[in-house]
This record gives C-alpha cells, sequence and structure tokens, in this order.
C-alpha cells in the first residue's frame, strides 16, 4: 500500500495502481481521452500529463505510470496547467471544428475538456488532415476526420468483444481507423465503441441527426431484450423514446449493452398497437374499449380463464394477471411459451446461482445447450474474462464462436451421463467449477442432469455455488417467482381447454393449440400474438410503464417510466385491473402503488430493489430424467437481432439481420 | 510521407494471388523465424513472415514483390492470428509494398541530412527519367518513393534500390547507376565517391578526435 502525496495531500493507494488511480482517489480531476478502467492502459494521447517526484523534470503520462511510495504528484502547478494546452493544442490541429453538425456535441469529451483544460484559441494556421469515411456496418457512423486515435475501439473490440475486427492502419499522420476491409462490424456489442469514443468519429447510426442531449429527458430504466437485464438510460423527447444508453452495473452489465438492447428502442414506434380491435368476420376491426370488454364478459369464461406470459413483461403485470385469474378461481398460468415445462418448484434450480461477476471466477465451465453470445451477450463477455484467467470452457451443443478456447463436447446429451475424462478431470480438479444450462438445455430436458452434474463434481459450496440457469426471458424469474408457471408447462393450459386465454404479450405461443378459447391479446405491437388474436387491447412496452424485472441471476431491479404509450394503449396493470371489473372480480388494488404494495406482500424478494433474491440452496434433485438421450441439433435463437416484437418492428434490427446474420450487402448512399 | 494504401481486394486480386503458399524455400525460412519465440508468441515473427511473404510474391514477379491482400490472409492464417493485426504492421512499415512495385523501386531518402545534401536533385534526376513519386513507370521498370531517413546520413544523399543502397550520390553518379541496372548490370553497392570505402570520415575528422588515440571518455566535457 503505497503513500503517495497529491497536490499536497498524503493517501494512501492500493498497490499496483497507477499515478491517475491515486489522483482519483484524492478527488483530483486528470483528464484522459485514451484511458478507460474497463480497457488496457495505451498511454497514447498524452492529456494525463501531472508532475511526478521523483521522476524526470518533465511532465508524466499518469495513466502509465505506477504510484510508487513516496512520490509527490502535482496536478495543478504550471508546468502541469501548460502541459495539458499544449496536448490539448495538438490534438485540435487535426480535428475539425465541425462540432455545431457533430452528434456528439454536448456530450463530447474533446469539447468538454478543451473548453476545461485548452488555451481558447488556435494558433494553428496550416492545412488540416482529411481522412475518408469508413464503413463499419449498419449501426455504427464514421466521420474519420475526427477521430483522435485513442485506440479505445481497437482495444475493445480486441479485449471485451473478442472480435479482433478494428484496427489502426498506417502510421503517424497517415494513421486511420477502420475496420478490416471496411467490413461491417460483426458483434453483438459493435456499438459500444459509440459510447466508447471520445470524439465524434464514431456515433450512432439510426440516431444520427435525432436531438442533443441537453434536449432529452433521462428515464433510469432496465433492458428487456435478454435476461441478463442490463441497467440502460432511456433518453426520450416528448413522447417519442430516441435512444437507449447503457448504465454503469458492475455486477450486471459493466458499462456495456448490447446491440439489440441499443437499438430496439427504434420499434417502439413502429407496427404500435394504439387501439383496440376485435376479429368481426375473420377481421381485427377497430373498436372501444367498452365493447371489448363486453366481448370479454360476453364469453363468461368464470374459472375457464387462463394468462400466457410473454418474454418482456415486468413483474407487476404478471401479478396483476395472476391476481385476476385467482379472484375468478383459476390457476391456468404460464410463462414459458414455447411449451417448456421444467421443474420450478425451488427456484435455485432455475437460477444463475454464480452470478455474473462470479462466473468470472470459474476456473472450468460446463455448457450445455447455449449459444451465450445470442442469448447473453454480456454473460459472454464474462466468460471470456473466465477463460482469459484460465478457466477451462467445454460446451454441448452445435459449434458457434465463443470468442475463447472452448472445447465442443457434440450435440448428443448421452455425453451428460458419462462425462468425457477430460472433462471429468478438469470439473474435479478446478476450484470452483460451473454449469451453464441454456434455453436448448432446457428444452431438450437436461435440466435433472444439470443439477445432478453440479452435486456430482461439487459445485455448491461454502461460498461456491456453480449452478447456473440461463434464460433468455427479461420476464422469466420474475415469472417464476410470482409463480407464473404451471407444472406441465402450456399444455396443462392446453388441456383445460380454457374460455378465455389472456395472452400478456406473448407472441411465441403457438396459438393453433387453443382453437377453441377466446384469445385476448394485451400487449404493444402487432406481431404474432395480435395475428392470432380474437381480441387486442393495447398496452405499453417496458419505456411506457414503471416496473420490476428479475434477471437470470434473481436480481431485481426497478425500471421507471419513460413516456406515455401511444394512442389508447394503457399500462398493462390498467387494462387488467379494468378486464377484473368488467368480469365482476375483485383484484384488490385501485392503484399502482398498491398493486406494487400488494406485490411484495406476496413475494416480499421483489421488493428489495437492486439486491440478488434468496432462492436457498439447489436442490439434491429435480423432476426429469438425469439420464437424458436424444441431441441438441440447434439453438433457439437463429437470428440475435429478432428475438422479441419490438426488435421485430425495429428497421435497424432488420436490416442487421439481413446485413450481419443472413449476408446480405447493402449499396451505401452515395452509390 | 508517401500516400500509402492497399491495393483494392477485387475478384481478379483474389484469382491471382488466393492460392498464395509458402514454396518450401521459405516455408523452411519461415518455420525458423517462428522457432525463435517461445511457444504460444508465434505471432512475433509476423515481420518475418510478411518479409518472406513479399519476397516470394517478388520472385514470381521478378520484382521487390509486394503484399496483396490474399498473401496478407495467407500469413495471418500461418501464424493463427487476426487479419487486422497483420494489415496493421504491414501498412506501418515502408519496407512493405502495398502496392506492385516496378523491377526496380528506388527509395530516394528525402529526410534532414539527405535534403541538405542534396536528396532534391536526385529526385529531380528520377523525375527526368520518367519516374514519379508513387507510382511505377509505364514499362514496369522503375517504382519512385520518397522515404524516410535510411541511416545512412553519413553518405548522404542516398536511394535504396531493392535490397542495395547507392550513397554519396550526385544526379550524374545516379544516372549511371541507373543505366548500369537498365541494362542489367550490377553497379557497385554503397558509396559512391572515389576512394571512399565505406562511411569512414570523407576528408579529415571533424569529431570525437580523441577516440583515435584511445576510448576517451566525453562524459566530463558535458
Amino acid at each position: 500500500m503505497p503513500k503517495v502525496t497529491v497536490d499536497g495531500q498524503e493517501i494512501e493507494v492500493p498497490a499496483g495502481a497507477t499515478v491517475l488511480q491515486a489522483c482519483e482517489l484524492a478527488g483530483k480531476e486528470i483528464p484522459r481521452f485514451c484511458y478507460h478502467e474497463r480497457l488496457s492502459i495505451a498511454g497514447n494521447c498524452r492529456m494525463c500529463l501531472v508532475e511526478v517526484k521523483p521522476g524526470p523534470p518533465k511532465p508524466q503520462a499518469s495513466c502509465a505510470l505506477p504510484a510508487t511510495e513516496g512520490q509527490e504528484i502535482r496536478t495543478d502547478s504550471e508546468m502541469v496547467k501548460k502541459a495539458r494546452e499544449g496536448v490539448m493544442e495538438f490534438l485540435l490541429i487535426n480535428h475539425p471544428l465541425d462540432c455545431p453538425i457533430c452528434d456528439q456535441g454536448g456530450e463530447c469529451d474533446l469539447q468538454d475538456q478543451s473548453v476545461a483544460y485548452g488555451r481558447g484559441a488556435s494558433r494553428y494556421h496550416e492545412h488540416k488532415r482529411a481522412v475518408t469515411e469508413k464503413y463499419m456496418g449498419p449501426l455504427i457512423k464514421t466521420t474519420m476526420t475526427r477521430c483522435i486515435h485513442c485506440t479505445r475501439c481497437v482495444r475493445f473490440s480486441e479485449e471485451i468483444a473478442g472480435v479482433d475486427e478494428i484496427g489502426a492502419l498506417y502510421r503517424g499522420e497517415d494513421m486511420q481507423i477502420t475496420t478490416y476491409l471496411e467490413q461491417a462490424a460483426k458483434h453483438e456489442l459493435s456499438a459500444n465503441v459509440i459510447d466508447l469514443c471520445p470524439v465524434g468519429a464514431l456515433t450512432s447510426g439510426p440516431y444520427a441527426y435525432e436531438a442533443r442531449p441537453w434536449e432529452l429527458k433521462k428515464t433510469l430504466s432496465i433492458d428487456v431484450s435478454d435476461a441478463v437485464g442490463s441497467n440502460i438510460r432511456i433518453d426520450s423527447r416528448g413522447r417519442e423514446v430516441l435512444r437507449a444508453l447503457p448504465r454503469n452495473n458492475d455486477d450486471v452489465n459493466e458499462e456495456w449493452i448490447s446491440d439489440k438492447a441499443r437499438y430496439q428502442v427504434e420499434g417502439l414506434t413502429r407496427r404500435r398497437l394504439d387501439r383496440v380491435f376485435i376479429r368481426k368476420g375473420g377481421k381485427l376491426a377497430e373498436a372501444s374499449w367498452d365493447e371489448a370488454f363486453k366481448a370479454i364478459a360476453a364469453a363468461k369464461p368464470g374459472a375457464s380463464i387462463a394468462a400466457v406470459a410473454g418474454d418482456l413483461l415486468d413483474c407487476e403485470t404478471m401479478f396483476a394477471a395472476k391476481a385476476l385469474l385467482k379472484a375468478s378461481s383459476s390457476t391456468l398460468l404460464e410463462s414459458r411459451q414455447g411449451g417448456m415445462d421444467y421443474d420450478c418448484s425451488n427456484l435455485a434450480a432455475v437460477n444463475f446461482n454464480s452470478t455474473f461477476a462470479g462466473i468470472e471466477e470459474a476456473d472450468a465451465i460446463l455448457i450445455i445447450g447455449s449459444n451465450v453470445r445470442m442469448e447473453a451477450p454480456l454473460v459472454n463477455v464474462r466468460l471470456r474474462k473466465a477463460a482469459k484467467k484460465g478457466a477451462k470452457v467445454f460446451i454441448l451443443g452445435p459449434q458457434w464462436d465463443p470468442t475463447y478456447p472452448a472445447e465442443f463436447l457434440g450435440e448428443d446429451l448421452a455425453v451428460l451421463s458419462n462425462l468425457p475424462q477430460a472433462v471429468a478431470d478438469a470439473l474435479k480438479g478446478a476450484q470452483r467449477p460451473a454449469v451453464i444450462l441454456g434455453g436448448a438445455g432446457f428444452a431438450r430436458g437436461a435440466h435433472a442432469a444439470a443439477v445432478k452434474i453440479a452435486h456430482d463434481f461439487g459445485m455448491v459450496k461454502d461460498g461456491w455455488n456453480g449452478f447456473n440457469a440461463l434464460h433468455m426471458a427479461a420476464a422469466r424469474m420474475g415469472a417464476v417467482m410470482l409463480g407464473f408457471v404451471s407444472k406441465g408447462g402450456l399444455s396443462d393450459l392446453v388441456e383445460a381447454k380454457p374460455k378465455v386465454l389472456l395472452a400478456l404479450g406473448a407472441d411465441e405461443v403457438d396459438f393453433s393449440r387453443f382453437p377453441d378459447s377466446l384469445k385476448v391479446y394485451i400487449g404493444h405491437h402487432g406481431d404474432k400474438g395480435a395475428h392470432s388474436a380474437d381480441i387486442v387491447l393495447p398496452a405499453a412496452a417496458y419505456t411506457e410503464k414503471p416496473g420490476t424485472y428479475v434477471n437470470t441471476e434473481g436480481r431485481v431491479q426497478r425500471a421507471d417510466k419513460a413516456v406515455f404509450a401511444p394512442g389508447d394503449a394503457r399500462e398493462d396493470w390498467t387494462v387488467l385491473r379494468a378486464l377484473a371489473d368488467a368480469l365482476g372480480v375483485s383484484v384488490g388494488f385501485n392503484s399502482f402503488h398498491e398493486l406494487r404494495a400488494a406485490m411484495v406482500a406476496e413475494v416480499p424478494a421483489l421488493g428489495n430493489e437492486g439486491e440478488l433474491a434468496d432462492y436457498g440452496a439447489l436442490p439434491k434433485s429435480v423432476a426429469g430424467n438425469a439420464m437424458p438421450e436424444g441431441s441438441i441439433s440447434a439453438y433457439p435463437i437463429s437470428d440475435f437481432y429478432l428475438t422479441n416484437p419490438i426488435a421485430r418492428a425495429s428497421a435497424v434490427m432488420q436490416r442487421c439481420s439481413e446485413e450481419l446474420t443472413h449476408g446480405a450487402t447493402f449499396a451505401e448512399a452515395a452509390e | 510521407m508517401a500516400n500509402r494504401h492497399l491495393a483494392p481486394d477485387t475478384p481478379e486480386l483474389r484469382a491471382e494471388w488466393g492460392d498464395f503458399a509458402f514454396t518450401p524455400e521459405w516455408d523452411a525460412k519461415a518455420k525458423a523465424a517462428i522457432a525463435r519465440y517461445p511457444e504460444g508468441r508465434q505471432r512475433s515473427a509476423v515481420m518475418a513472415l510478411l518479409d518472406y511473404a513479399q519476397r516470394q510474391v517478388g520472385e514470381v514477379t521478378g520484382t521487390q514483390g509486394w503484399l496483396p491482400i490474399p498473401v496478407m490472409e495467407y500469413v495471418a492464417r500461418y501464424l493463427d492470428m487476426p487479419v487486422i493485426r497483420v494489415v496493421e504492421v504491414a501498412t506501418f512499415y515502408f519496407m512493405y509494398n502495398l502496392v506492385p512495385v516496378g523491377k526496380f523501386h528506388v527509395q530516394v531518402c528525402g529526410t534532414t541530412p539527405c535534403m541538405l545534401r542534396g536528396s532534391d536533385d536526385i529526385i529531380a534526376a528520377c523525375k527526368k527519367r520518367g519516374m514519379s513519386k508513387g507510382h511505377t513507370t509505364a514499362d514496369g521498370m522503375w517504382t519512385l518513393t520518397e522515404v524516410e531517413c535510411m541511416g545512412n546520413c553519413a553518405t548522404a544523399p542516398m536511394v535504396q534500390i531493392n535490397d542495395d543502397n547507392y550513397e554519396d550520390l550526385t544526379s550524374e553518379r545516379l544516372d549511371a547507376v541507373l543505366d548500369a541496372l537498365a541494362r542489367g548490370e550490377q553497379p557497385k553497392t554503397g558509396t559512391q565517391e572515389p576512394g571512399r570505402h565505406t562511411s569512414e570520415p570523407a576528408n579529415a575528422l571533424s569529431s570525437l578526435k580523441d577516440m583515435v588515440r584511445e576510448n576517451h571518455d566525453y562524459r566530463g566535457e558535458w
């Protein structure tokens, strides 16, 4: 623990800290462009210069200098001020003065720091450098003349994303950042370089020229595109959501989000259900709320009412639906739309127990039936970190590119009953072995086998629980916590032949299995669910209602309402509350506040925002065959960009799907 | 600085170089280069391999050689590293040609010592013979490139033609060298100054005179 003096203030810093970190600990602001906490140190922008004694009598780059015992660091001397002004002036020599037409304006590191640390005027009168734009795919807009060569994007794609596709070509004045042969960046996290770029060289393509940052209302929210529960910020203006940005949360998404989380919000203004529809003569026709509720009441469901929850739902909506069914004396609840029926009686057996931060510490990982890159890109980032630390990774299922060394064990599930010697040895010899059961693993009935492996190889011990279920639906953990599941899955509901089927944003259900039910779709997008519905009640998307979400590691998080739902659409719980009146039952709440209080009273863990729910110990076994047969021939997600109704409605995601998943080529605007 | 750029990735280029592979001789050299580095650090040999690949291309084309995109991809596969990292190296160093060059690649040093000793005349002489910077003459014989310091300042001005240096040049001496090359002869390499062997002092000693007598320690005089 070296002691250093920063501007006369003596502080103790952790061993291995840099001078820049020491200065931050002392509360000093150090300007920087290339340095980033989550990337390796490059030391090439020179903006973080400070004066350090002992050492050569010149300013030193604090980001790359280790803090050592007895250093005297000055960040407020004349030398430091002049050094910063000098660096700033050099950086601005080749930077165009196009802030008025630059999308980074208002949230630009270069702009802010030149105001704070620059000279105020340029002495440069020669020609400025100009660089041609580079194509980096449909999401990233480039204006490479603005690039200051901090190489954050290069380091991100190499170190975090694990796909070496961005590089710095040529040298000196001619240096240019580009993707290989200007191919589109093919990675689910590619758009994070937009946030990393300290200038306006890489900006958001779909958001280009939409708004200035100071016009936007910022709302804290939770992403629903996968079960990671990334913390996001919704930026909106008026009634429109303009963009989603990641928030820092070291336990969940660090500071990244997937491209789908970032750009599916574009789909929030398209294909929206903003009117009530009733199917008349085979066609959906506009109707009023009153007519719709009367039509549902006319079906006289009584206890013969079932509810299927979609993948994007908040806990409050599911609780309201459950309360409605409970008041109607029905228990026909299900959230696993695809028809899966794994055992949910013990929540620890369907949870990501290691936690995302914890899985980084695992040293042997068996992944059963999961293409983690598609199903939870940010978990794959964690697995990549574990693999970099030396973890051995084995994957059961078809081949995919994990971005780290992994051994594929084939597609045959019988492998689980008799693991190859190398895998068994690796798991046995590991300090913190882990198993990750993905969507295809659940679907093929590998649940019991995975729990058995967790016990057989001592994955559950003091301070470590290596059993992990990786879900894909943002609503899944909330649903199982609320008991929104039936023992036999969707088949239980089919067998019950309900008079009324409530599809709550459920678009992946095979509605042909409910031929005689009155299908009421309560949701926000005109997708598969609305196509099959008899009555469509417009509801709110995740940005349009406050809600509680539980991610796949059991973390309870809350999102706020950013904008109002369009047209006649209402928040889901109000629709269900009104439906309760129409059906003549009492659900016991009249306001969102009462609803949430009732929900927390029933499931107290849902009241602990930001905390992991405690599900107790992993059960000795779960229902199902511990010696599964058959094979995992495919993963549930075939197209990463089109997994939910919002993303499917988004033109940006459609283009990504065509270009990045299916390899179509598009002519650029200028061609 | 030269205006460097990658040769466009066209179907013709792929057709010509798509199946590039090291000949047994170059392959042996490549393996030897990789063996110089510890296990798992094979990508450290990328510079050597790019040079070998360029020379093999040179043997095929009868020039100094260059690095088409498919060849860089071959080197990347050979070393199991991302192509973009190979391209970064190849575009950084001027010794790797990114576009085809003529039979004789005339690289004129234009850095300060050479410039003070008359490199402008050398470039003018080259241009007079029909060369222009960054281009190959129509007959495929000459490519002119202006480069930065080649480390021959004591015998400035200089040009490097393929693997050989020609130093202490005047425009006449350069013409003699280029004429000889054009005739298919191999002119004397190194200094062109009559009576001078290598880079020894051209006239009398002007600096570090005490070094003649002993291994003199100058530090006290600084």
